[in-house]
């Protein structure tokens, strides 16, 4: 049976009490912001929970707030039985983002961590094989971050031109 | 041989008409520009149009450009249609080295021309594949129509009738500027 986003948002709650930083049931697209230490369990809870069912991980991405000395991260969550839908996020400091791996809860998790990391920067502890994916092997830095300074050239090769 | 007074070859009266003269490199060449085998090579969104010009509707097949190679080894020319990404890079200039000679490149779209939307905030995007290999025609275009393509195959035969086969030195090759991992 499908769960209203506010009903989701209190079975989280009531099993992971302060762990739980922010709830934004009422935005437009409600959103909780939770503890990176409780991810993994929490992870696990709404894979397991049968209330909730979260058997699919849509997508994890990220977002970079320099301001904030902050980086965001985003998983979105879907329940392909139960037709609901949930979007936890963790916020974690600029300098040294970690996080817990959820690849052993979705297998799917993989390579959106690997993304993450390539784009980011966001360190996924306990993934297999955190390696770039999208950016060739060698690249320096990671591109999506805001103060990312794009490079001259690569392998010799120019590559501002304008 | 039968030679007339200005010392020309004249051939027998039965013969004059089954017989046809000319050099060995204009024969080669028109083997070579009527048999264009492409390279299979689609990167990203351009390589619908040329998906296109290969089908029924615009047919390249009847320029004698239809075989489209999945081997470099077999092909004399390499559409290169979509964006070259770094990453991809090494892997084109590989497959350019391994055709071979006589060897031609279209660089087909605004992403290969010169990176395309690509151009100024694209940290990952080749800036042009001259770059890194010779080309021959350019195509411009986002994509560009069959039409276009179409026009830089018939670029390309006329480049192939220029050749000589004792002379390959028409091709001037950059200086190794990319070296592949």
């Amino acid at each position: 049976m499908a769960l209203s986003r506010p009903e989701i948002h209190a079975i989280v709650k009531e099993r992971f009490g302060d762990g739980v930083v922010e709830d934004h049931p009422e935005a437009r697209d409600p959103y909780i912001v939770v503890k990176p230490e409780i991810l993994e369990d929490l992870a696990f809870f709404c894979r397991d929970e049968p209330r909730l069912r979260f058997d699919l991980l849509s997508s994890i991405t990220g977002v970079d707030y320099p301001d904030r000395k902050m980086i965001e991260v985003i998983y979105c969550l879907d329940s392909t039985p139960s037709k609901h839908w949930l979007i936890a996020k963790v916020l974690l400091p600029r300098d040294d983002p970690r996080v817990a791996s959820v690849e052993k809860v979705w297998r799917t998790a993989d390579w959106h961590e690997r993304e993450t990391f390539d784009l980011l920067g966001v360190n996924f502890e306990g993934h297999h094989n955190l390696v770039r994916i999208l950016c060739a092997e060698d690249w320096e830095g990671h591109p999506l971050r805001k103060d990312y300074v794009m490079p001259e050239t690569y392998r010799g090769i120019k590559n501002v031109i304008y | 041989m039968n030679l007339d007074t200005s010392g020309n070859l004249n051939p027998d009266p039965l013969l004059k008409n089954l017989v046809f003269m000319n050099s060995v490199d204009y024969l080669v060449n028109l083997t070579r520009a009527s048999s264009v085998w492409p390279l299979t090579f689609g990167l990203a969104c351009c390589a619908i149009e040329m998906m296109a010009t290969g089908a029924s509707k615009y047919d390249i097949d009847r320029f004698g450009s239809g075989p489209f190679r999945a081997t470099p080894r077999q092909s004399d020319l390499m559409i290169v249609a979509g964006t070259v990404t770094h990453k991809m890079a090494p892997r084109v200039k590989r497959l350019y080295d391994q055709m071979p000679e006589p060897k031609y490149v279209i660089a087909m779209g605004g992403c290969v021309i010169r990176g395309g939307p690509y151009v100024k905030y694209g940290y990952h995007v080749l800036k042009g594949v001259d770059l890194i290999v010779p080309v021959d025609v350019y195509v411009p275009g986002c994509p560009p129509r069959p039409e276009a393509l179409l026009e830089a195959l018939f670029k390309v035969q006329k480049l192939m009738k220029r050749e000589k086969i004792v002379d390959r030195t028409r091709r001037t090759t950059k200086p190794e500027v990319y070296q592949p991992v």
